[in-house]
């Protein structure tokens, strides 16, 4: 037992002793799915390629993929602030907690936490404004719908896919008041056969626009299959499915805010912080909108990608009521990001005209 | 709520399509099953199916040689069971259970690289005229080849185990392989031949998986389908027309859930989620009530170790 113990702090000496020599940088991603899933995964898959060319030999990266969000993940990010990591980006929002826990368990480790809103002294967060790609999403969803029938497969019911759902129905009911929306839940971030089932059954329903918030690219093809349905790539740019049905994507782009927080991390100058940056910050790009889309169409959908990109325009911008006709922004008022269960951050209902319940 | 936005015709269809995998699986164990073995390595094999038959479609460009590969992989990996319990007279439970774990695993490492792939499409069934009579048309006439395939082949093992000498044989192996071996009857290469059989049928239906109708590989994307089609052979008390029922039955339930979803049906979603399951743990509970009933249909050397010395 204490030749044991002598044994590990002797090893953890020196391999503190060997990562203070190298002067490299630990840095550790854990991700929800598989890094060859073309959505979600993969982009952050290339933010962390990214650090590597930035920083070459001075930095060191390790993952682990497919981790569930659940207790799990507080393993799996244990072990890699024990093998040495500085700096922990943590995916996925089901990992919150977990990345809460362990950062208070390591308080010399920087934790970097996606899509939630539960900071600390060593956890910042950091998200993107997908909302104002699924704006553009409704907008063009709403002039190309035939049947007026749009699909919608959620993965979750957390704030951050409410709000994308919300967003895309206001841009496309704005277009087209006849527009419904139907939506099915998946409960996974990844399960190319749940997907797949559930975009098959939207089709069926009428639907000819399918929008996914989950992360494979299983409801492209099942579009394709199906044939006149236009479907957006997600996360990811799933250009193998254009021009048709994949006509746009919300692509999210973590490269340079890795390399940035890395840096940071290497100059000593990391503090906790709270990043929400949107299409303006280059955080969300929107993916070409190709030629099954009418000119038209196109040019109104990139006027307003522009208009939220340089900030003239909010993608919640009153007057907007909720799903049970009680108001939530007055006219011309914009939607605060942290306003408890009124603001962006933790928006749990629909807005009025989407016939259907947020599951609790 | 708007249960109109439901087409019964395009459930009907769905539905087969839903089936398919779990059908082909467990008419497959059936046949095995009949001739006296309990192979749990279904999920195993179907994985393998499912991974053999997407890399080989993947590389050749050709859905039906994918469909070919993927029988023949689940084939080759029931082999292995197939040499343990019938040469080194292995356990079949714990055998079973273990070609499980190693399809999973097999696949998994060797499926890395197709993750995220896409694979060619295979063709649908379009007569005309035929294909687009209101009804019938999408029901019957407009799927694809796997579809067709898995009911050719309940049909013919049906006709198999009932009308032939060889089902005859098959059956008699499966019921007592002491008389059938002092008849003459080779026991072990019977045995043999319908472990690989059911192989094959578990590929076919995990290639219907990755193939069809997903299509895509990940890992474990079968996600216990081949479980259920173990606990279907139980349900359909070793009869090929009710495998086609139960199989249909749990493939109904798991498209209907989502149909009522996207219907607005403002029932908690997870209890849609998990009534197929649910659905095949009562029908199981409801079937061994009968101990007595359910005990004269299963093959009476279900399971059993047969060694010519005893």
């Amino acid at each position: 037992m204490k030749l044991k113990s002598i044994l590990a702090s002797a090893a953890l000496a020196m391999t503190a002793a060997t990562g203070t020599l190298a002067e490299t940088t630990k840095v550790g991603f854990v991700y929800v799915g598989p890094v060859g899933d073309g959505g979600w995964t993969y982009e952050h898959d290339k933010g962390r390629e990214a650090v590597v060319a930035a920083f070459g030999d001075k930095v060191e990266t390790m993952y682990v993929e497919s981790v569930p969000e659940g207790p799990d993940a507080e393993r799996v990010m244990t072990d890699m602030a024990l093998k040495g990591a500085d700096l922990i980006f943590t995916t996925s929002f089901g990992y919150m907690d977990q990345t809460i826990n362990v950062a208070a368990k390591f308080p010399n480790v920087k934790f970097e936490h996606a899509t939630g809103y539960k900071q600390s002294d060593n956890v910042s967060i950091y998200s993107a404004r997908f909302y104002e790609g699924r704006a553009v999403q409704g907008h063009i969803a709403g002039h190309m719908t035939k049947s007026n029938i749009v699909g919608y497969i959620g993965s979750f019911p957390i704030p951050e896919v409410i709000r994308g759902i919300n967003a895309a129905y206001i841009h496309a009911k704005a277009v087209n008041p006849d527009v419904q929306f139907k939506i099915i839940w998946a409960y996974t971030w990844f399960d190319p056969t749940k997907e797949a089932d559930a975009a098959k059954v939207l089709i069926e329903q009428g639907a000819d626009v399918v929008l996914q918030h989950t992360d494979s690219t299983a409801p492209q093809a099942a579009a394709q299959s199906a044939g006149n349905v236009i479907t957006f790539g997600q996360a990811s740019d799933m250009a193998a499915y254009g021009p048709k049905p994949r006509v746009s994507s919300i692509i999210d782009n973590w490269g340079p805010y890795y390399i940035a927080r890395t840096q940071a991390v290497m100059d000593g100058t990391w503090a906790s912080t709270s990043t929400w940056d949107g299409i303006g910050a280059g955080m969300v790009g929107i993916g070409e909108i190709t030629s099954a889309v009418p000119a038209d169409v196109k040019a109104s959908a990139e006027a307003l990608r522009d208009s939220l990109a340089d900030g003239s325009y909010h993608a919640f911008t009153g007057p907007l009521n909720k799903q049970d006709g009680s108001v939530w922004l007055k006219a011309g008022e914009i939607a605060a990001d942290y306003a408890g269960p009124e603001g962006l951050a933790e928006m749990g209902f629909y807005l009025e005209g989407i016939d259907s319940e947020v599951p609790n | 709520m708007d249960l109109s936005a439901i087409s019964p015709t395009l459930l009907v269809a769905s539905l087969m399509v839903a089936a398919t995998p779990i059908l082909l699986a467990a008419i497959g164990e059936l046949v095995v099953e009949k001739s006296g073995v309990l192979n749990l390595g279904v999920e195993g094999m179907m994985i393998t199916g499912a991974f053999s038959g997407f890399a080989a479609a993947v590389l050749t460009g050709s859905p039906m040689v994918g469909f070919l590969c993927a029988a023949i992989g689940g084939a080759a990996l029931s082999v292995i069971f197939a040499i343990l319990t019938q040469y080194f007279l292995s356990n079949q439970v714990a055998t079973g259970l273990a070609l499980t774990l190693f399809g999973l695993g097999l696949s998994a490492m060797l499926g890395q690289s197709y993750v995220g792939i896409k694979p060619p499409v295979s063709a649908k069934l379009d007569l005309p005229l035929i294909s687009d009579i209101p009804v019938i048309g999408p029901i019957l006439f407009s799927h694809d080849f796997t579809v067709y395939a898995a009911l050719t082949l309940v049909t013919g093992v049906w006709f198999f185990l009932k009308y032939t000498r060889g089902g005859l044989i098959l059956r008699a192996v499966g019921e007592s392989h002491d008389a059938a071996h002092a008849l003459g009857y080779k026991v072990v290469r019977v045995r043999i031949l319908a472990i690989m059989f059911g192989g094959g049928c578990a590929g076919l239906g995990g290639a219907a998986l990755s193939l069809v109708r997903v299509p895509q590989w990940t890992e474990g994307m079968t996600a216990g389908a081949g479980w259920i089609a173990l606990a279907i052979v139980v349900f359909a008390s070793w009869k090929p027309a009710r495998v086609l029922l139960g199989a249909y039955l749990f493939g109904g339930v798991a498209v209907l859930q989502l149909n009522l979803q996207a219907a607005g049906v403002s029932i908690p979603v997870e209890y849609l989620s998990m009534s197929p399951y649910l659905i095949t743990i009562i029908v199981l509970v409801v079937m061994s009530t009968n101990r007595a009933k359910s005990a004269l249909n299963a093959p009476a050397a279900l399971g059993r170790v047969f060694h010519a010395s005893r």
